[in-house]
């Protein structure tokens, strides 16, 4: 019955003609891109605005940051997409089955930046995964990482803020997804499941192999374009025009007080903020650019990147299907926990 | 008569996986019947982890993301 691999995949002799393709769009995209802050400079000047007002910075920033951003993204994306066609949720899960917690959630919270995730699949995957035998506490970190240290917000990150912003936030990152998931295992919550979830055995069902070549790997590249860059545009644009009116219009005495490192309080304060304020990693980060160059401290400004991203209502909505209340209060209070040990250790260390 | 499922909670993309099938259906004039499986119970039974997923005559084909039409004329004709 196993006619589904009959048809060989044969190497398309317009491959030649992809690589060259994408080797010229990148070279397009480098053209570009260097030309933004020329072409910034000139679109401002052409507004009736006096340069050194308020109104004048913000619309500076905008017109710099919106196209940067969104090229930005769009090579991230585009890279990201092709690394991603090396994994699968599926895959990810039997890297997993079976495996200690420590070195498991390790592995997990590393598979969770790589392994293709939509948020629609959170529960599939949730009960995929526990159900197939990945110890709950893996799944977790699996769960906290793969939307908190995302592509889109290291490679935002990287490009706005600097790469040693990016590498902490990847490392603090992985870091508390580790520590979460394994704190979650260790307190053995299995029975706050709900309890259908622990009634499903998972079939364990193999996929046909699915051998794909490297055009076909360009090719999810532009569609994983296509797909997010289509989707958060919208969001993008918002966060820079948040993020211009905070660069043009905020004093930056203000938020040094507000935010800066001497208010301790101004931490927790952040992350209680973050919950309820819903967006994704590529609209936040200009918001994080601008705040960060308005003197808010570090650890303060991530430990609200974290917030937003990690701890948001909707997902826990979409949890609630599958654990108990008290299981998801232990996971937020797990989480939020390690956001703040991540914004005091920064506001310790680099002020 | 091929008989297909689609598995997902109802999400765009199942619903937009789910018209895919059909379509390629009747471009190919190949008989099916399209069911949706929403239970999150029936769906981790075959064994998926990311949807939507496939199951063409009870035996899985396709899970995560879109399917391409391609792989969908392999399937419902194999």
């Amino acid at each position: 019955m196993s006619t589904v691999d009959l048809l060989p995949t044969r190497p398309s002799p317009r491959t030649g003609l992809w690589l060259a393709g994408t080797a010229l769009f990148v070279v397009g995209w480098v053209l570009v891109y260097s030309q933004l802050a020329p072409f910034a400079a000139w679109a401002v000047s052409l507004l009736p605005l006096e340069p050194g007002s308020h109104a004048y910075e913000a619309a500076a920033f905008f017109l710099y940051d919106a196209p940067k951003v969104l090229l930005l993204l769009t090579l991230v994306v585009f890279a990201m997409g092709i690394v991603r066609s090396f994994f699968s949720a599926e895959r990810t899960r039997a890297l997993l089955a079976g495996r200690r917690e420590g070195a498991g959630n390790v592995a997990a919270a590393t598979l969770g930046i790589v392994t293709p995730f939509c948020s629609c699949s959170a529960v599939p995957l949730f009960i995929g995964f526990v159900s197939a035998g990945v110890p709950l506490g893996v799944t977790f970190s699996f769960l906290i990482a793969a939307p908190m240290v995302n592509e889109v917000a290291v490679g935002l990150l990287f490009a706005l803020v600097g790469w040693k912003i990016a590498l902490a936030y990847l490392g603090f990152g992985l870091g508390v997804a580790i520590l979460a998931g394994w704190v979650i295992g260790r307190l053995h919550l299995e029975h706050w499941l709900q309890d259908w979830v622990r009634n499903v055995r998972a079939g364990t069902a193999e996929l046909p192999a699915n051998e794909l070549t490297a055009v076909d790997r360009i090719k999810a590249g532009i569609d994983a374009v296509r797909d997010i860059v289509g989707k958060v545009w919208k969001w993008i644009i918002v966060g820079i025009a948040a993020g211009a009116l905070i660069h043009g219009y905020v004093p930056a005495g203000l938020l040094a007080e507000i935010m800066g490192r001497e208010a301790w309080w101004s931490v927790p304060a952040a992350v209680v903020l973050g919950v309820p304020m819903y967006s994704n990693a590529a609209g936040i980060i200009p918001v994080v650019e601008a705040l960060i160059g308005k003197g808010a401290a570090l650890g303060t400004v991530l430990a609200f990147m974290m917030s937003v991203i990690a701890l948001s209502l909707p997902e826990m909505i979409i949890l609630r299907k599958v654990l108990t209340v008290k299981l998801v209060a232990v996971f937020v209070a797990v989480v939020a926990t390690g956001i703040l040990a991540v914004g005091f250790l920064f506001n310790a260390a680099f002020g | 008569m091929k008989e297909v499922k689609v598995l997902g909670p109802g999400c765009k993309r199942c619903e937009t996986t789910a018209e895919m099938v059909r379509t390629e259906a009747d471009r190919l004039g190949i008989d099916v019947t399209v069911e949706k499986i929403t239970d999150y119970a029936e769906i981790a039974g075959y064994g998926v982890a990311s949807t939507p997923g496939i199951v063409v005559d009870g035996k899985l084909v396709h899970a995560g993301g879109l399917p391409k039409p391609d792989d969908l004329a392999r399937w419902l004709s194999a």
